[in-house]
């Protein structure tokens, strides 16, 4: 933990396609305890950005700083096993497992047994896997799928798809959580549901969240704080309320005439 | 054209349901009776062995009782009063399994089929011969069956479990019997080691001489080695790139042990002669007085005991030791397959990014996957070579790779039980199997019999000559109408007709840094 209170630390990213600058030098916090949202317009960068924290992807250039440790070019495992869990945008559920053993996949990490202790099944080894199902059934129930435990993936619907991969994310136990479009395809109602979700991940069990999100209500019910990204480079941050008013987002999402009209018209 | 053939297809499937029971019920038996009654042309047991099949399938379609009941006691009779009297037990024996509450039959059939196998010396050389495969194999055959039925669930384990597709199982196989030929032989001469082996003459005879069981599990641990080294550098690649690089080294271990008789003058492995002969497993003279001569003191000039009317043989003690490596076998495949490296292994094969980001390490897991199986290919091939008391570059040949993936395929990638069956019935088939096939063609079916092949000397068809393209198409078919094998796994099933994730890896952005 650095002494400023924050958890993840990006310093000058980059990564670079062939010619095609993804992500252009950015400079990037995330502080504990808080949920942060990364929003932008399509292309902007945001997954390559997400994909470069979580160790899918190397950065070009820059550093990336995981409670206090330099984890710039770790494999995912590695990330993963250091506490930052992540959800795909498009679904990625192991999809011919069930929702159990989706969930206990989580657990990888933070289990021990070893090849030869599971062949043996061990005292130790029944004990730990007797613990993790426990868990992972905790983890299920907390996550609304109680009743789902043995149904296999992808038969859920896609709302329960949506909450699995949350709670699979979860079993990592992580210390900082990256939500990819986590209400992609839910109705307003699920996607209230899944602020309040999110807000009780961070007020009730202490976790840092950082999402991308295209849904205004999701991020503006949430976060703390909003960066935005556009053509790989970081043109705003701040509160909510100070970014939606901010102009170059609004020229980025909506073009520069738009800045010109609203202007005229005295909204900005 | 397609479409309206479906159509007639539809049509006349709708007619014939639209048809009263009675009559649909009256015109299959007519038809099957038919059929069978046709195929008297070609041999009456082949008509009994329809009209079996036929009776086997309505069994299915009656209700349990008393219909079924009744039915299941006419089959089993009828061949209790015609003969053979073997089938009729066995008909009477697989019924009463059928019986058992499914939460017993679980562990019932494996339990049967287990039992059926130890006993096998006993009853095999008395069991009815089947119209076109021929008889039962003998126990000397039973021997090579389990020894690849073996090497196929250990091939399980990777391509069917963690879903790497293995062109090169044979090099594990290879390495396991070049292990066992090296540590229990005149090989190297020169040196004068001797550990634990049996049954040596004269008892001081050069070379190096080690105990077969502990040439097991060396060759096993050095073959899981073999496997790590040969991982390493492969397992980053995915799919047809794995395939196409174990491919190669399936080749190389075959002319490794080609050539290996001149490794800058010194031999390794005595070259396309082979190395032979090997020591013969045994457990020596004082265990085997010790437990009463239970365990025979060697294994080549064992037993002159007679048990319910048997009279032990060699193969037999050979036999079931192989038994008991394969329950070991099957034993530890089933533990991983349940445990938390099973589970990843499973992810790794539905979604290598995913399973990346859950924590798990692919490179590690793939290659415990990669030494599990080559371990148990190691074990087989060791106790293969012990078996056959020899070892030539000849037995790894690339077929023999092909070969056990098709055992694994046709019994279904990745349920143990299925790989069991597929790989029984396609070690019979190239032990005996294709043999008796052959013979029965050229002497039942006229033309093929007397028909003068171009580049063969008798008239006829060569069967086993044409084993690997009968494989092929196997392979083929399965491949086409059922995917997920005989017996498959459910999970595999649904992933091979819905498909999985197959995005590129990060790896090849890590390299390459293309285009995500």
């Amino acid at each position: 933990m650095t002494e400023d209170g924050n958890v993840l630390v990006a310093e000058r990213v980059r990564k670079e396609f062939g010619g095609l600058v993804a992500v252009n030098d950015v400079d990037f916090t995330v502080p504990r305890g808080k949920v942060v949202s990364l929003i932008g317009p399509n292309g902007a960068g945001k997954t390559t950005f997400f994909n470069m924290l979580t160790g899918v992807y190397k950065p070009t250039a820059g550093r990336i700083t995981f409670l206090g440790e330099d984890v710039t070019g770790k494999p995912p495992h590695a990330i993963t096993a250091r506490g930052v869990g992540r959800t795909f945008q498009n679904i990625r559920l192991f999809q011919h497992m069930t929702a159990l053993e989706n969930v206990l996949v989580g657990m990888h990490a933070r289990l021990r047994a070893s090849l030869f202790a599971s062949i043996l099944r061990t005292p130790a080894v029944k004990r730990e896997e007797a613990r993790a199902r426990e868990r992972a059934r905790e983890l299920l129930a907390f996550c609304g799928l109680k009743r789902d435990e043995e149904e296999l993936a992808r038969n859920l619907p896609y709302g329960d798809q949506r909450r699995l991969e949350v709670a699979r994310a979860l079993a990592t136990e992580p210390k900082l959580l990256l939500l990819d479009e986590p209400t992609a395809g839910m109705n307003p109602q699920e996607s209230a549901e899944f602020t309040a979700f999110v807000a009780r991940l961070r007020d009730e069990h202490g976790l840092t969240v950082l999402m991308i999100e295209h849904d205004m209500r999701v991020v503006m019910g949430v976060s703390d704080r909003v960066s935005v990204l556009d053509y790989g480079e970081k043109i705003a941050e701040g509160s909510p309320h100070e970014v939606q008013r901010n102009e170059r987002v609004i020229e980025a999402y909506l073009g520069k005439a738009a800045v010109e009209d609203m202007k005229r018209q005295g909204l900005a | 054209m397609a479409a309206r053939q479906v159509g007639l297809r539809n049509e006349l499937r709708a007619r014939w349901r639209a048809r009263p029971p009675e009559q649909r019920f009256a015109a299959t038996i007519v038809l099957q009776v038919g059929f069978a009654l046709l195929l008297w042309l070609l041999s009456l047991s082949l008509t009994y062995a329809a009209l079996l099949a036929f009776a086997l399938s309505w069994l299915r379609r009656v209700p349990p009782l008393p219909w079924r009941l009744a039915l299941q006691v006419a089959i089993a009779g009828v061949f209790a009063i015609l003969g053979p009297r073997s089938l009729a037990i066995l008909l009477a024996i697989v019924f009463a399994l059928l019986w058992a509450p499914p939460r017993h039959r679980r562990w019932l059939l494996p339990l049967a089929g287990l039992a059926a196998a130890v006993f096998y010396p006993f009853f095999g050389d008395r069991m009815f011969t089947i119209p076109v495969f021929g008889p039962f194999p003998d126990v000397g055959s039973g021997v090579y069956m389990v020894v690849f039925v073996m090497m196929a669930v250990g091939l399980n384990i990777v391509v069917g479990y963690a879903g790497l597709l293995d062109l090169g199982y044979v090099a594990f196989y290879a390495t396991g019997a070049y292990t066992a030929a090296w540590f229990a032989s005149l090989q190297f001469s020169n040196r004068s080691i001797h550990f634990g082996a049996v049954g040596l003459n004269p008892p001081n005879v050069a070379g190096i001489h080690i105990s077969i069981w502990l040439l097991l599990v060396l060759a096993g641990v050095f073959t899981a080695v073999a496997g790590i080294v040969i991982g390493l550098p492969t397992l980053r690649l995915r799919g047809d790139y794995l395939a196409i690089v174990t491919l190669g080294f399936g080749e190389i271990i075959y002319v490794l042990a080609r050539n290996g008789d001149n490794f800058g003058g010194f031999n390794l492995t005595n070259g396309p002669n082979g190395i032979t002969p090997i020591d013969s497993p045994g457990w020596g003279h004082t265990l085997s007085s010790w437990t009463g001569g239970f365990l025979p003191s060697n294994y080549l000039t064992c037993c002159k005991a007679t048990v319910l009317g048997h009279h032990l043989s060699s193969a037999d003690v050979f036999f079931w030791t192989a038994l008991v490596l394969l329950v070991v076998t099957v034993f530890c495949s089933i533990r991983l397959r349940d445990s938390r490296i099973g589970r990843a292994w499973i992810a790794i094969r539905e979604d290598e990014t995913a399973a990346a980001a859950m924590g798990i390490p692919l490179m590690r897991t793939k290659t415990w996957a990669y030494a599990s199986g080559a371990f148990f290919g190691g074990v087989a091939g060791a106790y293969y070579a012990a078996f056959k008391s020899a070892t030539f570059p000849g037995d790894f040949f690339f077929n023999i790779s092909v070969f056990i993936l098709c055992m694994v395929i046709l019994g279904g990638m990745g349920n143990v039980w299925g790989v069991l069956i597929g790989a029984s019935f396609l070690a019979y088939l190239n032990i005996a199997g294709l043999a008796n096939m052959g013979a029965w063609i050229n002497s039942h079916i006229h033309f093929i019999g007397s028909f003068q092949f171009p580049g063969e000397t008798a008239p006829g068809l060569d069967v086993p000559a044409i084993a690997s393209g009968i494989y092929g198409l196997i392979i083929v078919v399965v491949m086409l109408l059922r995917p997920e094998g005989l017996l498959p796994s459910r999970r595999r099933a649904a992933e091979l007709h819905r498909g999985v994730h197959d995005e590129p890896l990060y790896d090849a952005t890590h390299a390459g840094g293309g285009q995500p």
